[in-house]
């Protein structure tokens, strides 16, 4: 941790990104303490997507910086990756593995020990463990979600980064994911969650913000979430006085 | 990517009328200079004692070719700068410079095989130097190909600057594998090679003069698209502007 | 260095089994070159007295459109699942990636080789292997993958990727191609050229270790988006 930041798990500052067009983040100011569960609302095509895969290391910064977990984008990408765990929209599995193969390739990248029990904890906490030596081709989408979400807490990372994750899940499965993040048995991480659903992140979040215009332009702790606010900022995309 | 910070400089470069004199200075010069050289070429350069009249194709197809290696060594600079800095600018020169470079290896190609048949009595040859060309015209074909089926406009500039570096490095490779096999297989080795050493000093005075119009041609050409980049970029910054304040 | 080649071979490793799996990339791969291999021979009408010095130029063509198909379908794969992006997520520097995925990319191209090798010398009634063609194929396959791998990389992400990646792939790799091809034919010792075998494999070697150089430096680039 560098003497910059030591108190965020996640401290944005300045941040530009564009693909050519225009700069989709213009400009983006963003900090979030340890242990926080944080959610982005944000229209389509706000950048949502794009912050998460600038946190992630996925996409390099055109300006700003960025510090995940007290480590400068910069400095050592491949160490922010040893702590956070994502799930996204597509489920980054390899078809023709089966749920323990596709596990226990991630687990060897990541260099973990102990692979073995660990691997069924975590089929366990998704609830795939029947499913360990099925080929993940034969599992439907909702169960490669959970694939992909045991993919993503294997290696028990401190921050997580989730871009609508709820979607495509039954409600076994969402209760399973509501687990994995607000915890309690292993840890309590720190969260940024993208969504579209309001209703299922405004009750996992402790602290909710609105993307437009390339910036964040609502920011509040979920008890103070005035819900004509967050609907008009997220509707309208404008500044709103807090 | 223009921000709106970096906007409002250029475009008042722009109106200052600063950015426009370059071109006409240049375009100034390309045109007299290709005039004058048109009629040393055609009218002053002494004929060919053994090819003719055919050869006055060698005053065009040799400073192409020049300057087509030239360009591409510009691609690879711009290539090699953007990977480093990201800067559009940087960018803009590969890219222009690629555009123009393919023009011009186009023309070598054909201006070839022009020259040949009368004088050789065949088409092509597979000679070092006419393969090596041709091969790196399909690079930097590949190159224009790769941005323009590139997903988006920073993807297609990464991408391109990518081939830019990696097919500059290839071209001597490729030019010693060609030599070394057409020699093996003792194959005719047509092209200027054989006539650059014996040169009039009339002929010389015409080729120099020759490259140095093309010089200003190409330099014009350049100066051109990398403005229109410029100006594209530009535009779409300041219609994105306009987007944001008509949405509030 | 351990942090480099173990994830590595993890991923090489990953690969293989997935290959084993399926055998998609393998089986199609040597179906093609076979096709090559017996279109060539109808439009070339090789003889007896011709083949020593046609034999290796089809042989290298096919391997070098077998290889192409090979490194095409190495990173859709990757690319359907989203499954790319989940090692780009992994705490590996990109240097391991381009080395697993080059790797895998090699053995496969070998097996293929090896298995199409065989089936050439009986078509072709071709009895002139030496050890400096099995160098030559070596190197020119090592070459295959090293740049195969970058270009391929590339190619998934634009649109008609299936022309993308011959277009940029073969142009570069053409010394590689003239050198095993020579080195084949100078192999049957009726050709005497002033550049022997040696040559024609240093050059090969240059242009493996430049770009071993080269290629893994922008893979990176283009990974970190």
């Amino acid at each position: 941790m560098n003497g910059t930041s030591p108190t965020y798990a996640i401290k944005v500052q300045g941040l530009v990104k564009g693909f050519g067009e225009y700069p989709v983040l213009n400009g983006l100011d963003l900090t979030l303490d340890w242990g926080r569960r944080l959610t982005i609302f944000g229209a389509n095509g706000s950048g949502k997507t794009t912050l998460l895969r600038l946190l992630s290391t996925q996409y390099r910064p055109d300006g700003g910086k960025i510090w995940v977990g007290g480590i400068e984008r910069g400095q050592s990408p491949a160490a922010i990756r040893g702590m956070i765990g994502v799930v996204a929209h597509s489920p980054m599995i390899y078809e023709d593995l089966t749920c323990e193969e596709n596990l226990r390739f991630f687990g060897r990248i990541f260099g973990l020990k102990g692979l073995g029990p660990r691997i069924d904890q975590v089929l366990g906490q998704v609830g795939l463990r029947q499913r360990a030596d099925q080929r993940a081709r034969t599992l439907s989408h909702g169960m490669q979600k959970r694939l992909a979400i045991a993919r993503a807490i294997l290696h028990d990372p401190p921050i997580l980064l989730l871009d609508e994750p709820e979607s495509g899940l039954d409600a076994e499965a969402l209760e399973g994911l509501r687990n994995v993040i607000i915890g309690g048995a292993e840890r309590s991480r720190t969260v940024v969650m993208a969504t579209h659903n309001v209703e299922v992140g405004l009750a996992w979040a402790d602290e909710v913000a609105v993307l437009g215009d390339g910036r964040i332009v609502y920011r509040a702790e979920r008890h103070e979430v005035n819900e004509a606010h967050l609907r008009g900022a997220y509707l309208r995309r404008v500044e709103v006085a807090a | 990517m223009s921000t709106v910070e970096k906007t409002a400089p250029a475009v008042s470069a722009r109106a200052s009328g600063r950015a426009i004199p370059v071109s006409l200075v240049l375009l100034a010069l390309a045109s007299v200079l290709m005039l004058v050289d048109m009629y040393l070429i055609f009218m002053w350069a002494p004929t060919e004692a053994v090819m003719g009249h055919v050869q006055r194709i060698f005053y065009i197809h040799v400073p192409m070719a020049w300057l087509a290696f030239t360009a591409f060594g510009l691609v690879f600079i711009g290539s090699v700068m953007y990977l480093w800095k990201r800067d559009t600018k940087w960018d803009n020169l590969a890219s222009s410079a690629a555009e123009i470079g393919v023009v011009f290896t186009s023309l070598v190609l054909i201006t070839g095989p022009i020259w040949a048949k009368p004088v050789w009595g065949i088409w092509w040859t597979w000679d070092a130097r006419l393969t090596t060309t041709l091969v790196l015209w399909l690079i930097y074909v590949g190159y224009l190909m790769l941005r323009a089926y590139s997903p988006n406009r920073s993807q297609a500039a990464l991408y391109s600057a990518v081939v830019g570096v990696v097919g500059f490095i290839d071209v001597p490779i490729v030019y010693f594998a060609v030599n070394w096999w057409r020699t093996q297989h003792q194959r005719l080795v047509i092209g200027s090679g054989t006539i650059e050493g014996s040169l009039h000093s009339d002929m010389r005075v015409t080729l120099y003069f020759s490259l140095l119009a093309f010089s200003f041609l190409f330099a014009y050409l350049l100066w051109q698209r990398m403005s229109t980049r410029r100006m594209e970029d530009e535009l779409r910054a300041a219609r994105y502007q306009v987007e944001r304040e008509t949405r509030r | 260095m351990t942090a480099l080649v173990r994830p590595a071979l993890v991923l090489a490793w990953k690969d293989v089994m997935l290959e084993l799996r399926s055998r998609d990339v393998l089986i199609s791969s040597l179906v093609f070159a076979l096709l090559t291999v017996v279109v060539f021979n109808f439009a070339l009408d090789i003889e007896a007295r011709t083949v020593d010095a046609l034999a290796p130029g089809v042989l290298w063509v096919a391997f070098a459109f077998a290889g192409v198909l090979a490194m095409s379908r190495a990173f859709v794969i990757e690319k359907d699942k989203g499954s790319l992006d989940g090692l780009l997520l992994c705490p590996v520097s990109r240097d391991s990636l381009y080395f697993g995925k080059m790797l895998s990319l090699f053995l496969f191209m070998a097996v293929i080789e090896a298995l199409l090798l065989p089936a050439f010398i009986i078509l072709f009634d071709y009895s002139a292997f030496t050890w400096e063609m099995g160098v030559a194929m070596g190197l020119a396959t090592l070459g295959f993958a090293i740049v195969g791998t970058l270009f391929s990389a590339i190619a998934v992400n634009t649109r008609s990727r299936e022309i993308m990646l011959p277009v940029l792939f073969f142009p570069v790799v053409a010394p590689l191609i003239i050198g095993a091809v020579e080195v084949s034919t100078g192999a049957v010792g009726d050709v005497v050229g002033a550049m022997g075998a040696g040559r024609w494999l240093q050059l090969m070697a240059v242009f493996d270790v430049v770009f071993l150089f080269v290629c893994p430096w922008v893979f990176g680039l283009v990974m970190e988006e």
